[in-house]
């Protein structure tokens, strides 16, 4: 009999994804594909990760020529990499011990780095200080979260913690609340007014949750994933009121800000608005700020470079904290490196700086394009609406899928954006997530794709989105 | 919630405080970097800030950190990872073809061509499938499948993905890990923050740091009075006593956990740093195979691996690997969704072990010089081991068994009972205060014994054999005079 009979209930109760049987269903067809089978399509579009690389967006020159001179420093010593690379690199390998990049850094990430991480804060936020000492940099803005929450959350706790989350989430977040032994307590974001985050909603969570499980802290991602929401001050301020006022963590992830293209939308950091609300809520929010080398223009989401800011907690639980984050020994050097080559581009005058400008405008048009294209194409079809994603690494437009699918699905076994996904992914080739794995209003149906891709990427991969939904509509209705 | 009033005004306190933070949190302790290092790194401050103290750096032999120590990086594998980084380079004809035709294989199977896409939670397959015909060579032919092959962030991250796998049960049910002692002090963190009964089983200091199954028997059946024994990590070799487990101890082991029903935590991280005459590295699953299907189709077991250690050195790139061998297949499917909320394994990490699984073979061009760098830091490890064991040994008060493997020292010290009031006066347990001033007074930076655990009334220190061996000369004898003055000092 087997000995692991028994294994953690935290780890059992953690939703079993239906995005992983697509993956599977994916891989088993580029293997038919690559056997020579016939099918509509010639190749599997994988636009189901917020994975810009993959879906065809090219790595910033700058970032890897610095990377390739770090790991092999007799790149130095040849004028094969341009002078502001190798004087970079020099700079950065000065920073590791011994100069090598193999070598293990401190545990809150390389001290220079960690500097100048600071700096691009304060910058970033028109001058609010920002303090080294609470800055952690680790492998991905995963990692980080998990770690905080497992600061917060005590899983022997009765009632059990909770942890107030968006409805549509993006999965890693939900599980590895569950993950940790804590309740996640929906708060649903506002389809038809763009998936605002309404405060009433916050309160009405925070009630569901009485006698349920203890509240502890409100996780906000901003911008939104899935929805691409970009929030706006005041609501940003009402966010603030209501931790303040309820006594709530406030755990911001903000590893889009980077990516927000809506015309009137602007990503302001929580740090910032609750630097102007002035004290006393600005002396007293407990805050973590998530941000990462993952996603961006850089988008160098292999590498696992992220970091966490905490801005007014207990000197005594960040004592703990540096703790928990020295036994997992340091954050991998290379993304600690990329990390650094996002906050600190090459600025005008430097050698690199045309082709670093030229590249970063193509990524930038690129995604602004594809949003539009997406915005167009989408709510142009049959049963399909989306609303403008004004940032973030993905579209969620919603389905309006017809009796007919919906039983069909329920025969089948399925819940009906699965049953769409699935025929997406035979039918036309194209991998995408159901709204199912991400939360979602009961009766509603969404989908969620990511619009971070090549051109080409995005435009094929709307048009057999288009023939297939067009097709399906026939078929079902 | 607390209330304090400031100016008469009433003001709340903290929403996380020590009080309602996670309590398992609190008793996580990691003592490789801990206060002592804490201090060293406030020294290295103060001694660039230009403060006169007796030494002019601080040497750091506190964490297995080679390439800080000056061990030099292996050429191959940094111009395979350069070229992965920045693919222009395959048209420099700098490179060696054998660097170029691994980094095109590995780029291949990347998303996009690129090692900034994610990988599959588990890990690139074709490099899973790399280190499983890895495994099946070192192994003489007993077969690995790549499905059993999880990719991650260094052994660490593995270890601890098993431990909150396993980990379960309330009251006397709550799962105990049987962990050595002394031991590596990731065990006991990744036990405190998970809640685990921590089940400890003694090393035999006078028999060169071996287990002995009497002394497992012993620990488990005090154990089962308060919890439930399901796991024994064993670390071979060891640390941070270095001792390397004969194959009989190895056998004894397997035939313990499958008595006791045991699953098997082997951590091989050091597999190639074998250094003393006679010792041989026996892996596990080898060892397990080679006992029967009695055994090899019972037991369950998990092997781990790094890229941090061995000739390779790379800490900073987070790369290692797991094996899991004869897992239920419906847990199996817990692991790999348990796996996934991490997302994937550094990317380069994955390339770094995809190239020691495979390296440079004797018909191409770049193996002669990897060849003869790896001979190199494995020979300068080795005579490294020997130096330290005969320079301890020449101390009256410090005994030091032989570093038969891996990258550290654990010698025994004698501490006059003067110093231990002198310790408990200050506060500090008598090894924390005998390194504290050893890092005061000589700029050497080292791990008291009593953050891996030791017999009580004993006393010890972890040091690595990393500094270059005229170095590491000069350390010995720096801490040889210490021991004799800080003796003469408290008799």
């Amino acid at each position: 009999m087997s000995v692991l009979q028994e294994i953690s209930p935290n780890v059992r109760n953690m939703i079993q994804l239906e995005s992983t049987v697509l993956a599977i269903r994916a891989r088993q067809i580029k293997e038919e594909l690559r056997q020579k089978v016939r099918k509509p399509y010639k190749e599997v579009i994988d636009v189901s990760w917020g994975d810009p690389h993959r879906a065809g967006v090219k790595p910033l020159s700058f970032v890897r020529q610095v990377l390739s001179a770090c790991l092999y420093p007799q790149l130095l010593n040849s004028d094969t990499l341009p002078v502001d690379v190798r004087q970079r690199a020099q700079t950065l390998l000065a920073g590791c011990d011994a100069g090598s990049v193999g070598s293990y850094t401190a545990a809150a990430g390389i001290s220079e780095i960690v500097c100048r991480v600071s700096e691009f804060i304060t910058r970033r936020d028109g001058g609010v200080p920002s303090y080294p000492e609470h800055i952690f940099i680790s492998p991905g803005s995963q990692w980080a979260l998990t770690s905080i929450l497992n600061v917060l959350v005590n899983s022997e706790a009765s009632p059990r913690t909770g942890v107030l989350t968006p409805v549509p989430c993006y999965s890693t977040a939900t599980l590895s609340i569950m993950g940790l032994g804590a309740d996640i307590v929906p708060y649903y974001l506002s389809e038809e007014q763009g998936w605002e985050l309404q405060v009433e909603e916050l309160h009405r969570a925070l009630d569901s949750a009485k006698g349920a499980c203890n509240p502890v802290a409100l996780y906000v991602i901003n911008p939104g994933n899935p929805t691409g929401h970009v929030q706006s001050r005041k609501s940003m301020q009402e966010v603030i009121r209501l931790v303040a006022e309820k006594r709530l963590f406030l755990l911001a992830d903000e590893v889009y800000q980077d990516c927000v293209y809506g015309e009137n939308s602007e990503f302001v950091s929580y740090k910032r608005v609750l630097a102007e609300m002035g004290p006393p809520l600005s002396d007293t929010v407990e805050l973590a700020s998530f941000h990462s080398a993952s996603k961006g223009i850089m988008g160098e989401c292999g590498l696992r470079g992220g970091y966490v800011e905490l801005v007014n907690l207990d000197p005594a639980v960040m004592k703990y904290i540096y703790k928990l984050f020295s036994t997992y020994s340091c954050a991998p050097v290379l993304g600690q490196i990329a990390l650094d080559l996002m906050m600190n581009p090459p600025q005008p005058g430097d050698p690199s700086y045309p082709l670093y400008s030229e590249e970063t405008q193509h990524i930038r048009s690129t995604l602004a394009h594809n949003v539009k294209r997406v915005f167009e194409v989408v709510n142009s079809l049959p049963c399909f609406c989306c609303q403008p994603v004004e940032g973030g690494a993905f579209a969620f437009p919603r389905l309006h899928l017809p009796h007919k699918a919906i039983e069909k699905a329920k025969e089948m076994g399925m819940q009906p954006d699965m049953f769409y996904c699935v025929r997406l992914l035979e039918d036309a080739g194209v991998l995408v997530s159901p709204g199912q794995d991400l939360g979602q209003k009961e009766d509603t149906y969404h989908i969620r794709f990511c619009i971070m891709t090549s051109e080409d990427t995005m435009e094929e991969a709307l048009r057999r989105l288009s023939s297939f939904q067009t097709q399906f509509m026939k078929v079902f209705s | 919630m607390s209330q304090q009033a400031v100016n008469g005004v009433p003001c709340r306190g903290k929403v996380l405080t020590l009080d309602n933070m996670n309590p398992n949190v609190r008793r996580v302790e990691y003592a490789v970097r801990g206060v002592i290092v804490q201090r060293a790194l406030q020294i290295e401050k103060e001694l660039k800030e230009g403060v006169k103290k007796p030494f002019t750096e601080v040497i750091k032999a506190n964490i297995g950190d080679a390439h800080a120590m000056g061990q030099k990086p292996i050429t191959f594998l940094r111009q395979v990872l350069a070229l992965c980084s920045y693919p222009d380079l395959l048209e420099d004809n700098k490179f060696p073809e054998d660097a170029k035709q691994r980094a095109r294989r590995i780029l291949q199977a990347c998303g996009g061509h690129s090692i900034g896409a994610y990988s599959a939670s588990q890990g690139i397959e074709c490099i899973r499938q790399d280190v499983a015909r890895y495994i099946e060579k070192r192994d003489g032919g007993i077969s690995s499948n790549p499905d059993n092959i999880y990719l991650s962030t260094g052994a660490s991250d593995a270890i601890v993905t098993m431990l909150k796998l396993l980990v379960c049960g309330e009251g006397r049910d709550r799962t105990g890990v049987m962990i050595s002692i002394p031991q590596y002090p990731l065990y006991s963190a990744a036990l405190a923050d998970l809640a685990a009964v921590q089940i400890s089983y003694y090393l035999d200091e006078d028999k060169c740091w071996s287990l002995d199954v009497a002394e497992l028997k012993r620990a488990i059946n005090a154990a089962r009075q308060h919890c439930n024994p399901r796991v024994l990590c064993i670390i071979n070799p060891g640390n941070p006593t270095g001792q390397v487990q004969s194959r009989q101890c190895i056998e004894d082991v397997i035939r313990f956990a499958k008595e006791e029903h045991l699953f098997l935590m082997a951590d091989e991280v050091y597999q190639d740093n074998v250094y003393a005459e006679g010792c041989k590295f026996h892996s596990f699953k080898k060892v397990l195979f080679e006992m029967g299907a009695e055994y090899s189709s019972t037991v369950e077991m998990a092997s781990f691996h790094s890229t941090s250690k061995c000739y390779m050195g790379e800490c900073g790139f987070r790369g290692g690997y797991m094996e899991v061998i004869n897992m239920d297949p419906e847990v199996k499917a817990q692991l790999t969704k348990l796996v996934s909320v991490r997302l994937c394994p550094p990317v380069p990490g994955q390339a770094l072990l995809d190239l020691v699984v495979n390296p440079p073979q004797p018909d191409e061009p770049s193996y002669n010089t990897f060849m003869k760098e790896r001979t190199a830091v494995l020979a300068a490890l080795s005579e490294k081991a020997g130096l330290t064991e005969k320079i301890f040994n020449t101390v009256p008060g410090i005994i030091c068994n032989p570093v038969q493997g891996a990258m550290y020292t654990f010698p025994r010290i004698t501490l006059p009972q003067k110093a231990i009031d002198k310790a408990k006066e200050e506060g500090l347990v008598p090894d924390m205060f005998y390194c504290m001033r050893l890092l005061e007074e000589e700029g050497i930076c080292l791990v008291p014994g009593s953050g891996f655990g030791q017999r009580e009334g004993t006393f010890h220190f972890r040091m690595t054999i990393l500094p270059p061996t005229e170095k590491l000369k000069i350390v010995l004898q720096k801490i040889r005079d210490y021991h004799m003055r800080f003796t003469q000092e408290f008799s």
